[in-house]
């Protein structure tokens, strides 16, 4: 694919609000993570958890959007002037040839799960403040993001469970090379909610501590919550601005289970392969990978046999998870943003939390942080349904 | 985007697959509204199909018609599934179960409610590990499954499934999506003219704000369109079952349009 440059990107998540919040998080190894005190959950579990969200309406022209999940995307949407750089585009490109793409994988349904509890004794009647359209509905925040921004382009929200914010940057790179538009915001918002909370649990995939990606002891994911938007355009359009570009994308489907990965993690090491291919490149040129590591025991074993598989057992690689959780439908911006950290800053973090790094394990998971150049970095996104994607994210050739 | 369509699925009270629907969509037969049959679809392995629920068996049962239709034996092929509010049964339930302690859910109703279950199932199914991704565009869903669907096409230069469906939300959801008939539509997209192909299609996004868009002359079957954000695809339906060139105007975004000109290949 011809790169995309990511013009700004910014971020909100348990580490704090933006870039340099972000990045002194990752280099002083400070995570996110905290025992969850998330209204009506009755067990014992660690969140990544953004304070301030109860203070943090969305504006009032866009009241009726108003939910944990859209006061996230909003908190993104204002750091790092992320808004200046696409009303910048928007008044290059014409507010109709930028795209808006998101990603989620819970909208709004921490309202809808508010409403139910206030039923009508015959649970017929759900009481009159509930906005589904404006709130749960799965196009909801990309409904909101592209009125906050002013924008009419192309929209659509991809929701494909964990790969979700990671397959936007798929969606929207072939919108552009199609020609529906010049530029577009991808990005996406996940909340706490008590759907995702409870129903991890349920699969006994959540642990009571704080997650220990590719650790020997590892026993399950801590769930966080997170937004995080990027704004892609065209390389040569940047005009000679450096900075990071998305350089390919590869999605498959593991085709075997709703909710275990492929054994072989065939599909996991197919989208590898393909985005090193839309890349133009080959496995000794990624630096980094930044591993979907979320801590399960089954999803880090079978990530570390297809990362072996494909790359060897030299490539540098961790997961991010155990600073700010699993963000489920956020969790593809999250780390293409880390990502992009790591190549602004050449310096790569080591997988927090993880004390043993499990022996049966081949790739290289690195324990510690690292400085370094990176310049090209791959981030994996797996998901519910065996849906897998991967990015390639660097400086172009 | 240009685009091939080289066959098509379908689903919907008095439109029971779209050989079936053909007449009825060109306009030479009257529609009747009737329930519409839902088999469990045979190609789920037995487990798959314990757990899946009515929604997915919609979103599969066009998926393989399309298939069928097309006389394609292999699956592997790349699919975008498009729903405005996916599982709302299931959701539903887990929300129920949320209410009140022990909030007990079941491991099996948590994975049947993302919205890319349809997908995940037909994965399964097809035993492939082809690509496909999920979709929500509230109203517009069908539009934006098309924008994604025909990039995909242009660009990848595969073929691409795409399968709209939206059943009708059970109270007290429905009052507040109040969604009219259920329905499921699956065209198989190509970027060459295949022996069986349908039509060509111009999918462009109309440039200047305009609300007019297609109407379907019966009144049953518009009354289906207005009611089902995935029977926001009627008119190009309808245009595919009528081989006369034609170009249809789709519901998209606020006043945004999706104009698709259907150049028939027979």
């Amino acid at each position: 694919m011809q790169p995309l440059a990511l013009i700004r990107y910014s971020l909100v998540s348990a580490l704090g609000r933006g870039a340099t919040q972000t990045y002194h998080a990752l280099r002083q190894r400070r995570g996110g993570l905290r025992q969850c005190d998330f209204p009506h959950v009755d067990f014992e579990t660690c969140t990544g958890t953004v304070d301030g969200l109860e203070r943090a309406p969305v504006i009032n022209a866009l009241a009726d959007f108003d939910c944990r999940n859209n006061r996230l995307a909003q908190l993104a949407l204002q750091q790092d002037d992320f808004a200046g750089a696409v009303a910048e585009a928007r008044g290059r490109y014409g507010a109709h040839r930028v795209a808006v793409v998101l990603g989620t994988s819970t909208s709004g349904i921490l309202e809808t799960e508010r409403a139910y509890r206030e039923r009508d004794p015959q649970g017929n009647v759900l009481p009159s403040w509930f906005r589904y359209r404006h709130t749960h509905d799965t196009f909801s925040v990309a409904d909101f993001t592209r009125r906050y921004l002013g924008l009419s382009g192309p929209a659509l929200s991809v929701s494909t469970a964990c790969s979700s914010s990671a397959k936007v940057f798929a969606s929207a790179a072939r919108l552009i090379e199609a020609g529906a538009c010049d530029a577009a915001v991808v990005g996406g918002a996940d909340s706490l909610c008590l759907t995702t909370l409870y129903g991890f649990a349920s699969l006994e995939l959540v642990s009571r501590r704080q997650c220990r990606p590719c650790d020997a002891q590892r026993d399950g994911l801590s769930i966080g919550e997170a937004a995080g938007f990027a704004l892609l355009e065209r390389s040569d359009a940047a005009r000679g601005r450096d900075g990071v570009a998305l350089l390919g994308y590869g999605e498959s489907s593991d085709a075997y289970h709703m909710s275990t990965p492929h054994p072989q993690g065939a599909g996991a090491a197919l989208a590898m392969r393909r985005a090193l291919a839309s890349a133009g490149l080959q496995p000794a040129d990624i630096d980094y990978i930044n591993l979907h590591g979320t801590a399960t025991r089954m999803n880090d074993s079978v990530e570390d046999r297809a990362v072996a598989q494909v790359f060897g057992t030299a490539t540098p690689c961790s997961s991010t998870k155990g600073w700010t959780g699993h963000t489920l439908g956020a969790a593809g911006i999250v780390e293409a943003i880390i990502a992009c950290l790591c190549i602004e800053h050449g310096f790569m973090p080591g997988s927090l939390n993880t004390r043993e790094l499990d022996p049966a394990f081949s790739s290289r998971v690195l324990l510690g942080n690292r400085d370094q150049p990176v310049r090209r970095v791959l981030s994996n996104s797996f998901g519910f349904g065996g849906s897998n994607c991967s990015l390639v994210l660097g400086v172009p050739a | 985007m240009r685009v091939y369509a080289a066959a098509a699925g379908l689903a919907a009270p008095g439109l029971d697959g779209w050989n079936a629907s053909r007449e009825v969509l060109a306009g030479r037969a009257p529609y009747r509204e009737r329930p519409a049959r839902r088999p469990v679809p045979a190609l789920l392995p037995a487990a798959e199909r314990r757990r899946s629920t009515a929604t997915v068996h919609l979103a599969l049962q066009v998926a393989h018609e399309a298939l069928e239709n097309a006389g394609l034996e292999e699956r592997g092929v790349a699919t975008v599934f498009a729903s405005s509010g996916g599982d709302y049964d299931t959701i539903h339930q887990l929300c129920q179960a949320l209410a009140a302690p022990p909030r007990a859910v079941s491991p099996t109703r948590f994975h049947n409610s993302v919205h890319n279950a349809g997908a995940g199932y037909w994965g399964i199914a097809a035993g492939m590990h082809a690509p496909s991704t999920a979709l929500a565009g509230y109203d517009g869903t069908f539009a934006a499954a098309m924008l994604e669907a025909a990039a995909q096409v242009v660009v990848e230069g595969d073929p691409v499934l795409l399968v709209v469906y939206e059943q009708v939300p059970p109270e007290p959801l429905r009052a507040h999506r109040p969604l009219r008939g259920e329905f499921g539509a699956a065209l198989l997209l190509t970027r060459e003219r295949g022996q069986g192909s349908l039509a060509a299609l111009d999918v462009a996004i109309e440039p200047e704000p305009d609300t007019a868009s297609s109407r379907m002359d019966d009144p049953g079957l518009e009354a289906l369109r207005g009611g089902n954000p995935a029977a926001r695809a009627l008119p190009l339906l309808a245009a595919l079952a009528r081989e006369t060139p034609a170009t249809v105007a789709l519901d998209y975004i606020d006043a945004r349009l999706l104009r698709v000109r259907c150049t028939p290949c027979r």
